[in-house]
């Protein structure tokens, strides 16, 4: 029998080599986190390889900004098919470059809002939240917040999407009371960070009772540290919503390939992954559901999000009574 | 009279400045050409220029004025690990920004120790977010790097002139005056305007410890041009302001400040017999235990807090390690290649101004020379496979400034020393760097390929913008564990971290000394 099985393995490794040398190659830019050894990088590109007959090259690009920055700098000559990893606050910026091609996924998505962007292909979503260790009384909203001496730490929307977030947040639960809140909030703010990383970092420190960051955060803590003190607050205005979107690029040179591959992002292999690495919800629930532990997670009644095509404008207006009321 | 008697070619430390200037320049050139439509700089652009000067001046003067008589006092004392603690001083500053953020605040934050200790007492927390906290911030960075330039100057002066003060009979005032005070004017203008430029690149520490947008800095407003507007026309227009306050305080630090060398010792060890006994004894004393005590705490809450994740490091970590001591290396080695001809060349001018061009080196924004470069780069390779070189080449450009202010000193001192010797000879060419030049700067030589190793290895700089999977480096590694919510293992990773950075430095260091002719 040996032999054989030594014969059987040199055909293999030389099937291998040559399919090696043809697979087409479908490169997929995203943001650095996802391609990380704990994102879910890995394990997708494992999943769709043993379907596509391709090879599955993720690039990651520093954060959602960053990754449309890079497509604008590349442009038309880019070598990417597929852009994964932007948010509804980018999509409208994205689809003025025009590079990005229509898709063709349909399906029925579990997203808290109704998806017809003809573009962009929704692959998780979260709600924002100010996430606490148990103990302290979560306040109710964001006028609850405010008068309270609880203190949160926050990021700053020129440099982090969640701080956009949080921004857009303000300005569609409140609209043109948001300067008021902002100036109420300032000294609840022990300070504004560069991005996730460093506030999350200062509030599991003890530097503030809150960080901005997501509805799903405790679950990180309890399904991988079997950590249940961390809890999101719930606010009565509603949480803003972050749906992730992939597209294809228009100058793709492999424009089926890239089609196959949104096809498998709305498929159980993909969206199974999803929860447990990025720590979001899947945009298209798996058959087996979600994992145990997201069920103990806030459920917010009110989903906010601001249109993608009024996203830009209100952003600059947000972003300067942001500055105003915080540069007091 | 020409400048000097020693017959360095110029032509090697031309070649260097330019190639310097005209990789920042081409980089600059490429986003300006790239720029489209129309932009203006706004109220808050003024408001980030002038919170960013007033913040980098403060912190560069703060940072001196302490570490002048902290380098007094470790230059006139012997003490059992005083080495290890000079080394230890090259620590603070090649730690990654936000693990030296979360070290500082384990001491000095809401709940770090200090407050402990006031809430024993009774006496309500103090916050340190707002100007203070950055300049807090900016001291621990650059407080032991302006003690390291100091302490070198205060080296340098000649075993014989201490020795013929004492038989003088001369107090420690009069020493001060006589052979102190001159050093000190030849040392501090060169410290000033390095740890002011490295203060105007601040971003992510300014932001963090300053409590808000309040201390938005220009690099700041850089980023946000760069990957939030896509505004390249901004972009550069504030990267060139940005390398103009650098070129600005370079040049009023380096070109007006006569640069004098003292005529050489024989390069017998230093005895210090004006060393004050008695009361001003514990003051030298108390003074070296504040700055340990400030820079070393912090440090030990990093490394305590990486003790339990180091042990089960993912592999991943180690193979990004691996990378970064690669990139480390090799951008030791391009540093040397240009900062040496430089510091030959303007260690034998009698003007400085040219050092201000290695300052440019890191006064532009790294997000400037990368996305630059990048769009030089595109159209002929993909950037991706670049990534650790085009790291490793920013990487010594970023050095550059701090090779420079280490090298040039030791350069005149060799020059004053060996000059006229060597003119004599009629060395030049390979063998008066190889005979001459190269044993006698062995101690800066080794400062300085230690720094830009350490500085190499912590620096998260433009790898982000380059990196693929396969091409991480450690501390985009540590701060990807940190975005996947694991932070135990990446407290554990910038332990590795700071042990790898350290090592590189100490090993770099330690060779220079071994080799030095005095000290």
């Amino acid at each position: 029998m040996k032999p054989i099985h030594l014969a059987a393995g040199v055909l293999a490794a030389t099937v291998a080599t040559t399919a090696q040398a043809q697979t087409p190659v479908l490169t997929v830019y995203t943001y650095d986190s996802f391609v990380s050894d704990w994102g879910p990088g890995p394990v997708i590109e494992k999943a769709f390889e043993e379907v596509c007959a391709c090879d599955l090259q993720f690039v990651g690009t520093g954060d959602g900004a960053a990754l449309l920055a890079r497509i604008k700098l590349e442009g038309a000559r880019s070598d990417a098919d597929v852009v994964l990893g932007l948010d509804t606050n980018l999509t409208a910026a994205a689809t003025e470059t025009g590079l990005f091609a229509p898709h063709s996924v349909d399906v029925a998505y579990d997203v808290p809002m109704e998806w017809s962007d003809p573009n962009f292909v929704p692959f998780d979503w979260g709600y924002f939240a100010f996430v606490y260790n148990d103990g302290i009384e979560p306040p109710a909203n964001f006028r609850d917040l405010a008068d309270s001496d609880l203190t949160i730490v926050i990021q700053d929307p020129r440099s982090s999407t969640p701080g956009l977030g949080l921004l857009m947040w303000v300005k569609a639960a409140y609209g043109d009371e948001a300067p008021m809140i902002w100036a109420d909030l300032a000294d609840n703010i022990v300070t504004v960070t560069k991005g996730w990383t460093e506030s999350y970092g200062l509030f599991l420190e003890g530097e503030a009772d809150m960080a901005l960051s997501y509805t799903t955060s405790p679950a990180y803590h309890l399904i991988a540290e079997e950590d249940a003190t961390k809890k999101a607050a719930a606010f009565d205005e509603g949480h803003y919503l972050q749906v992730e979107v992939a597209g294809k690029l228009a100058a793709s040179d492999q424009p089926e390939l890239a089609d196959r591959f949104l096809e498998f992002m709305v498929s159980d292999a993909f969206q199974s992954a999803i929860p447990t690495t990025n720590w979001m919800y899947p945009a298209v629930t798996p058959k087996d559901g979600l994992p145990e532990g997201f069920d103990t997670l806030i459920t917010p009644e009110t989903a906010l999000l601001i249109p993608a095509e009024d996203a830009p404008a209100l952003r600059d207006e947000a972003l300067q009574e942001w500055l105003q009321a915080l540069s007091r | 009279m020409a400048a000097s008697p020693l017959q360095i070619s110029r032509a090697g430390g031309i070649g260097a400045a330019t190639l310097v200037v005209a990789l920042i320049a081409a980089a600059l050139g490429a986003v300006a050409w790239r720029a489209e439509g129309e932009f203006s700089l706004g109220p808050a652009d003024w408001a980030a220029v002038r919170f960013t000067l007033w913040q980098a001046f403060l912190s560069a003067v703060i940072s001196v004025a302490l570490a002048v008589p902290v380098a007094r006092a470790l230059a006139r004392r012997r003490f059992v690990g005083r080495n290890v603690l000079i080394a230890l001083l090259g620590a603070p500053f090649i730690l990654p920004v936000i693990v030296a953020v979360l070290g500082i605040l384990a001491v000095f934050g809401r709940g770090g120790w200090v407050n402990q200790l006031l809430g024993l007492w009774g006496i309500a927390p103090l916050s340190i977010y707002g100007l203070g906290g950055v300049l807090l911030a900016h001291v621990f960075f650059n407080l032991p790097l302006a003690t390291r330039l100091i302490l070198q100057g205060w080296q340098s002066i000649p075993a014989e002139r201490f020795r013929l003060a004492a038989q003088l009979g001369l107090g420690p005032r009069t020493v001060f005056q006589v052979l102190e005070w001159p050093v000190l004017i030849r040392v501090v203008p060169g410290a000033l305007a390095l740890i002011f430029v490295i203060c105007l690149a601040s971003f992510a520490v300014a932001l963090t410890l300053g409590g808000g947008p309040r201390a938005t800095t220009i690099e700041l407003a850089i980023y946000q041009a760069f990957l939030f507007d896509f505004d390249l026309g901004r972009a550069a227009v504030l990267s060139l302001m940005q390398l103009g306050m650098a070129g600005g305080a370079a040049v009023l630090a380096l070109w007006l400040v006569p640069q004098v060398s003292l005529t050489g010792g024989m390069g017998r060890s230093v005895r210090r017999w004006d060393a004050p006994k008695g009361a001003l004894r514990w003051l030298d004393a108390a003074l070296i235990g504040l700055a340990a005590g400030f820079l070393l705490v912090p440090l030990a809450s990093v490394v305590l807090s990486g003790l339990p994740g180091i042990a089960a490091l993912p592999a991943g970590v180690f193979r990004a390690a691996w990378s970064s001591v690669w990139v480390s290396g090799l951008s030791v080695c391009v540093l040397l290649a240009l900062a040496l001809p430089m510091a030959g060349w303007i260690g034998t001018s009698r003007h400085g101004g040219i050092e201000a061009a290695g300052l440019l080196g890191f006064a532009a924004s790294p997000l400037m020379i990368g996305t630059g470069w990048f769009i030089l780069i595109y159209p002929f390779a993909a950037p991706s496979s670049l990534a650790l070189p085009v790291t490793a080449l920013v990487n010594a450009l970023m050095a550059l400034p701090f090779a420079l202010r280490i090298l040039v000193p030791g350069m005149r001192d060799v020059v004053a020393a060996q000059g006229r010797l060597s003119a004599a000879l009629g060395l030049r060419g390979w063998r008066l760097w190889l005979w001459v030049i190269l044993p006698g700067v062995r101690p800066q030589i080794g400062f300085a390929a230690g720094l830009a190793a350490a500085l190499s290895m912590g620096d998260l700089g433009v790898i982000a913008l380059f990196a693929d999977q396969d091409h991480a480096t450690l501390p985009l590694q540590m701060y990807r564990l940190m975005g996947a919510y694991q932070m135990e293992a990446a407290a554990g990773a910038a332990l590795l971290l700071i042990i790898l950075a350290f090592g590189a430095f100490w090993m770099c260091d330690a060779w220079g000394r071994r080799g030095a002719v005095s000290e």
